[in-house]
């Protein structure tokens, strides 16, 4: 139990009627790369946003790094180390994507430290992403494609423990899918947890070690990619057989 | 950063002895008058922005919190007469309570919801004060300014002097907000509220904030307002005036920056007041009516997003 960075213990999330969750579990362990799969609807960025705060749960608990996060709010979660990507970008508009991401990095990375110094770790985020050219662009400018990369660099800036990427590399092509596939595992490499939720088979399959499957909102499997791709019952929810 | 401040301190400073040093050499009193509302439109309209600009929710219920601090001010003065600065204080903590109140409640609303809510409150508040007699209720009642103000030759002119103050004063706090890591976590907050949150964001206390700052900031507008009009009624305090004021003014000028609200009150303000004597006082709503359409529509970043635009295209012109 302890060694678990989070633990989603019978998460449960109704919208009305609907049941989007029910009674989910999820171990995700510290340090691992971990993949959460599902077929379009199944439930997966409902999860995220419960993790992260974005919605409160009707019923389940999640623990975070040992602490009961269930009711505490999402800036909150995020100080303590949850950092999460819109699937749907949400840039800040008024700002460059520089300044987008100084925001997670003042309130979140850096409680309190403010300002200029703040654009030099930004300014290495982009780097790293291959967006240091769009540091002073406003984010209106910005492609969907790059809107996504900003999501993924804007959650980084967090400095986050778990970091939770929600379909960040859609429509990206096959060698960006690589390039950011090798820097998630290079910050793995440096103790950040992950949590991938992706289409891209290919991506999602080799990057993790282990992988949950949700359909309509419930756990379905769970197991290594190899184990997931023999799972009759994977196979059914995508196949819809 | 630390230059940039000490130079504003110093404008700040010039401006409000720059203001008094007027008092000594001028004998005008409808000048008085009439810069005394454009001043305290300067106030309301930095106030909502740092709400309505900076974080992104629409107040209209300025009446509400400017109406506030002057009947705040007016059952102190039936009560016991108080100094100036004590309305001014008390005024601003009534109408900062009420912001903050107004904020707890409301809040979890978006968008417009929030406005509706302000609007509401604006009548109900005004209902209220109508059937409080105390305060004169809805006839009104007279307010009899002090005689004589030290340093000063008569009250009005006192009354312009502590207006430009407060003005100057407003203006420096928006500019220290806007600068300040509050500042940017608001503009987080107007630009993507979830987004904001899940990047740390603590949106309820930023949120709540602004409300209180706002709202206190028209409460102190509002507390010398029975003295300027000596007789003061719920229609005249509460009047629609305030409301659409506030808005427009920031939206013609630019919501962004502190300049916006500063530079669209003093050109509507101006305009207003010139109309009110060359035209007539039912002109006013048409003409802050008429600039909101045509900024809203051709112009959304107000005169100083308009001013920037200009500048970059001479700057690439030159380049
Ligand atoms: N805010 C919401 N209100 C109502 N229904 C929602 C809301 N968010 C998601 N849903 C519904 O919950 C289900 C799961 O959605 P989602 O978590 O986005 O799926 P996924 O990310 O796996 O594609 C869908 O049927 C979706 O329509
Ligand atoms: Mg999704």
């Amino acid at each position: 139990m302890s060694e678990n960075l989070l633990d989603v213990h019978g998460v449960t999330k109704r919208f009305g009627g609907f049941s989007a969750l029910t009674r989910v579990d999820l171990h995700v362990k510290e340090h691992e790369r971990f993949g959460l799969i599902g077929p379009n609807g199944s439930g997966k960025t409902t999860m995220i946003n419960c993790i992260s705060g974005a919605l409160a749960n009707d019923e389940g608990k999640i623990v975070f790094a040992g602490r009961d996060i269930t009711k505490i709010p999402a800036y909150q979660r995020t100080r303590l180390g949850v950092a999460r990507s819109f699937q749907i970008p949400k840039p800040f508009v008024s700002m460059t994507v520089l300044e987008n991401l100084c925001i997670p990095l003042e309130y979140a990375a850096h409680q309190h430290s403010h300002g200029m110094e703040l654009r030099g770790e930004a300014m290495e985020i982009l780097e790293l992403m291959s967006m240091a050219d769009k540091a002073d662009v406003r984010t209106s400018g910005l492609t969907q494609i790059e809107l996504r990369k900003l999501e993924l660099a804007r959650a980084m800036a967090a400095k986050p423990k778990l970091l939770i990427s929600d379909e960040a590399m859609a429509g990206l092509s096959n060698a960006e899918v690589d390039d950011i596939l090798e820097i998630l595992v290079r910050l793995n490499e440096e103790g950040l947890t992950v949590i991938m939720i992706e289409h891209i088979m290919r991506a999602v399959m080799s990057f993790s070690e282990r992988i949950v499957v949700l359909d309509a909102g419930e756990k379905i499997a769970e197991g290594t990619p190899d184990e997931i791709v023999n799972n009759k019952d994977v196979e059914r929810a995508y196949l819809g057989a | 950063m630390n230059k940039e401040r000490k130079i504003f301190l110093i404008v700040a400073a010039v401006l409000i002895v720059g203001s008094f040093l007027i008092t000594t050499h001028m004998e005008n009193r409808f000048y008085y008058k009439a810069a005394y509302v454009v001043l305290q439109y300067v106030v309301l309209a930095t106030a909502w922005n740092i709400l309505g600009g900076y974080t992104g929710y629409v107040n209209f219920g300025t009446a509400a919190f400017f109406a506030m601090g002057a009947y705040t001010a007016v059952a102190l003065i039936k009560t016991w007469k108080p100094p100036l600065y004590v309305l001014l204080v008390t005024g601003g903590l009534v109408s900062g309570l009420l912001g903050l109140g107004i904020g707890y409640l409301t809040l979890r609303l978006r968008g417009v919801f929030f406005s509706i809510a302000t609007l509401a409150l604006a009548v109900v508040l005004q209902m209220i004060v109508s059937n409080w007699d105390y305060v004169g209720g809805g006839a009104g009642t007279a307010v009899l300014k002090p005689r004589s103000v030290p340093m000063f030759s008569n009250y009005d002119e006192f009354l312009f002097f502590v207006m430009a103050a407060l003005a100057v004063v407003s203006v420096a706090i928006a500019w220290l907000i806007e600068k300040s890591w509050i500042g940017r976590g608001m503009a987080a907050i107007r630009d993507n509220e979830e987004a904001a949150e899940c990047m740390g964001v603590p949106i309820l206390k930023l949120k709540l904030f602004a409300t209180t700052v706002s709202g206190a900031l028209m409460g102190i507008a509002g507390a010398p307002f029975s003295y300027f009009v000596v007789y003061i009624e719920p229609t005249s305090a509460f009047h629609l005036d305030y409301a659409v004021n506030s808005l427009a003014m920031p939206m013609i000028g630019g919501t962004t920056t502190w300049l916006g609200p500063l530079v669209g009150a003093v050109l509507v303000g101006t305009a207003q007041q010139i109309a009110t004597v060359t035209l007539s006082s039912e002109m006013n709503l048409l003409i802050v009516g008429s600039l909101l359409v045509g900024f809203v529509v051709f112009a959304p970043d107000g005169l100083v997003g308009l001013f920037g635009k200009v500048r970059a295209r001479f700057a690439g012109k030159e380049a």
